[in-house]
């Protein structure tokens, strides 16, 4: 273990590995939060908006690699190489960021996480941190647990700045303030930012420049700085950050201490496989050919950026996800948010429906694989909804630069929270029950052709010539918003069986 | 060639007119339809909706009746047809892996090889059949969505496009945003009715833009949701499969009225 001052060791032998912790899982279901976020007309069209803007350039900078279905292959088959021998690239990496004068800790969640780094800030006497936008402090709640030890966390991306200075969640991964109109984040500079001037504007040229001004200072005062990683380069113990703004380049570079917060998923072997995802990451993310400003620090330089450097291992649930195989491929993620953008639920209902700070498709395999689908309750907990906030539409499958198979891990992960339920269940929901009922008379062709019949006459019986009937609960969700068909005088396959003359029906 | 007919549950029960107008359209073109009345369903909704063991036994029972109408009996068949791209989907993408997980890869393997020769009705046309003009006439404005499983599980590309191209009369026009789902997506329609709803109205307004008279595509269930949602509201739109714009000609008209 390397020099830090609180460490812990992943995989224990003998001990489960954890569930994640933090912000994973929201207070309700995805249903209930969604039809709240339909309500929201100003949510509505702001996403509308952005998703289709950034759908439409990530399809052009993709369209004109004429390699991209390649690259995809490759960046699929170094993270799978990667899972395979994680442990091995993670002691790898330590040695060499040791080797170089940094510090790692290992944390197995987010409690443990969060009193390392504070732990950290607290040595260096520094009542305040600047940080560059980060998905794993954000899943962890390092702001929340360093400003209960009296810290202060500065986020320094615009728009996480947005979302902190409005007391707020993230609603998405690359863009957390996609769900805010200019307007609304004009008063709420005017309101929450230090010394602005209050006959700001709602231009976006004016509401950066606020911004900036109020940065600068911040940058020029911090010693200390908190940020995440987008890759780890094991080979060499390098870190690698990509970002839009430059924010990262100066908390990089100019403060005292720097400490990285890394889920243990981020490691690559060597920058070779690096290669592969700066090109995939860009255009599938802002829909850049390049990102503006990638930034990569091996350990301590003397006399030039941070003199110590600390790094700090994630788990919180990851290992968890690792052991199984069916479900590993969540942890390819590199956080690139296109399935989030050319999702049709979620363009519709936005980050917050589902709890998670992981939204979207990934965030859907992700979040309750973390935590468990019952969130280690035993029982029913909202994340085990999320599977099933999908159409299963595949449109996440092929924007995926890493070829996650998310529609067929949704379908698993829905197996999976059937069949818990009805190993550990005597009496089967209601649900459960008639989905056992139709498939016994399905799989046999006598009992449904006589189910099918009966059914036509049914509703035949019912409607007596009215337009619409609603159901009863739960298909009373269908018929809230649309007719039923119009049932036929005949099955196809009493048709067959009366004009070929076969045996068709019974 | 001789045919083999997957009719799917819901074709069998709620749109006979659709495994109808399929058998029409592949007689009027030469071949020989067979329908074997043992089958019932692919299980897809069982399957999508989390419960694999009860679907087991519905891949199961399709893997032998369409194994046999392969493989044995006085009418063995050359290739399985089913109008739909989600059934066509499950069977091809899921069947095998639905025995897999419950430990079954002798079923896996068998399934496997149902798959291998069952088509999508626009794959049958196009790329086994090589047809693209079937001689169909159909004088509607109509405009084409394809839906999510045709397109990202299938893969048929334009090929519904290239028939419809094809048919004398048609007025087709382009459906905007025509990738976008539905909603429907089989339970989650009624699991997550809002949220399906708020897709279902971006689809419908989409489909009013065209100025169509017909939607058509290749899944009775997609057209089901959207046909529900187009006649809750008397938009005047009328949702007819693509096997029913196919079958028709000047003499035998297809989708028209109840």
């Amino acid at each position: 273990m390397g020099g830090g001052r609180v460490t812990t060791h992943l995989g224990m032998p003998g001990l489960r590995p954890p569930a994640g912790h933090g912000n994973l899982a929201g207070d309700v279901s995805f249903p209930t939060a969604a039809r709240k976020a339909l309500a929201d007309t100003q949510l509505r069209r702001n996403l509308g908006h952005a998703t289709a803007s950034i759908r439409a350039k990530r399809a052009a900078v993709v369209e004109e690699v004429p390699d991209w279905e390649a690259l995809r292959d490759a960046g699929a088959a170094l993270k799978a190489a990667t899972m395979a021998r994680l442990p091995e690239l993670l002691e790898q990496l330590e040695a060499n960021v040791i080797a170089r004068g940094g510090h790692v800790h290992w944390a197995r969640d987010a409690a443990e996480a969060n009193v390392v780094v504070t732990e950290l800030v607290r040595a260096t006497g520094a009542d305040e941190v600047v940080k560059v936008k980060s998905m794993a402090t954000q899943e962890i709640g390092l702001n929340e647990a360093l400003e209960a030890a009296g810290i202060a966390a500065h986020e320094t991306d615009l728009a996480e700045l947005i979302v902190q200075l409005g007391h707020d969640r993230p609603s998405h991964i690359l863009v957390p303030a996609i769900h805010r109109g200019r307007a609304e984040i004009r008063d709420i500079f005017v309101r929450e930012m230090p010394g602005v001037d209050a006959s700001l504007t709602d231009e976006p040229a004016v509401l950066a420049a606020a911004a900036r001004a109020h940065l600068r200072e911040v940058f020029l005062r911090a010693r200390v700085a908190v940020s995440g990683a987008n890759f780890a380069v094991a080979q060499t113990g390098s870190l690698a950050i990509v970002e839009s703004e430059g924010n990262g380049r100066m908390c990089l570079t100019l403060p005292d201490t720097l400490i990285t917060v890394m889920g243990i998923e981020k490691v690559v072997p060597t920058w070779q496989d690096l290669e592969v995802f700066l090109q995939l990451l860009p255009r599938s993310s802002t829909g850049e050919r390049m990102n503006p400003y990638t930034s990569t620090w091996t350990g301590v330089t003397p006399g030039d950026g941070p003199q110590e450097f600390h790094l700090v291992l994630l788990d919180n649930g990851r290992t968890r996800v690792l052991a199984d195989e069916q479900g590993r491929s969540a942890l390819h993620c590199i956080r690139c948010s296109a399935c989030l953008n050319v999702c049709p639920v979620y363009e519709r209902v936005g980050g917050h429906a589902y709890g998670s700070v992981y939204p979207g498709p990934i965030g859907a395999i992700l979040s309750p694989q973390l935590t468990g689908l019952d969130g280690g309750t035993g029982d029913a907990h909202p994340n085990d909804s999320l599977p099933y906030a999908s159409s299963l539409c595949g449109a996440c499958y092929d924007v995926c630069p890493v070829k996650i198979p998310i529609p067929d891990q949704l379908v698993r992960l829905r197996a999976e929270h059937v069949e818990a339920h009805a190993d550990s269940h005597r009496v089967p929901t209601a649900e459960a029950a008639s989905m056992r009922a139709v498939a016994w008379v399905m799989a046999d062709a006598t009992r449904f052709a006589r189910a099918g019949r009966a059914a036509a006459l049914a509703r035949k019986g019912i409607r007596r010539g009215k337009p619409v009937v609603p159901l009863p609960p739960p298909f009373s969700g269908w018929t809230a918003s649309r007719d039923l068909p119009d049932p036929p005088a005949e099955t196809f396959r009493d048709w067959w069986a009366r004009t070929r003359g076969e045996e068709g029906g019974s | 060639m001789r045919i083999g007919l997957f009719a799917t549950c819901l074709g069998d029960v709620l749109f006979p007119d659709v495994p109808r107008a399929t058998t029409a359209l592949l007689e009027r073109l030469g071949h020989e339809v067979v329908f074997p009345a043992d089958q019932t369903c692919c299980g897809q909704m069982h399957t999508n909706t989390g419960y694999q063991r009860d679907a087991l036994r519905l891949v199961r029972h399709h893997v032998e009746v369409f194994e046999r109408a392969l493989a044995g009996g006085v009418e063995t068949v050359d290739a399985i047809v089913g109008p739909s791209g989600s059934c066509v989907g499950s069977v091809r993408h899921q069947h095998a892996e639905v025995a897999r997980r419950a430990g079954d890869e002798a079923l896996a393997q068998r399934a496997d090889a149902v798959a291998a020769r069952t088509f999508e009705l626009s794959e049958l046309l196009v790329d086994v059949l090589g047809v693209t003009d079937v001689g169909a006439s159909y004088p509607h404005r109509v405009t084409y969505h394809p839906t999510c499983h045709s397109l990202r599980m299938l893969r048929v590309g334009d090929r519904p496009l290239q028939l419809l191209r094809a048919v004398r009369g048609i007025d087709l026009v382009e459906l905007p945003a025509a990738d976008s789902c539905c909603g429907f997506g089989g339970t989650f329609a009624v699991k997550n009715a809002d949220t399906s709803t708020a897709m279902l109205a971006d689809k419908m307004a989409a489909v009013r833009q065209t100025r169509a008279e017909v939607l058509t595509a290749g899944d009775a269930s997609c057209l089901m949701h959207i046909g529900g949602g187009l006649a809750r509201l008397r938009t005047g739109v009328r949702p007819v499969h693509l096997a029913q714009v196919l079958a028709s000609t000047q003499d035998a008209r297809w989708g028209v009225g109840a």
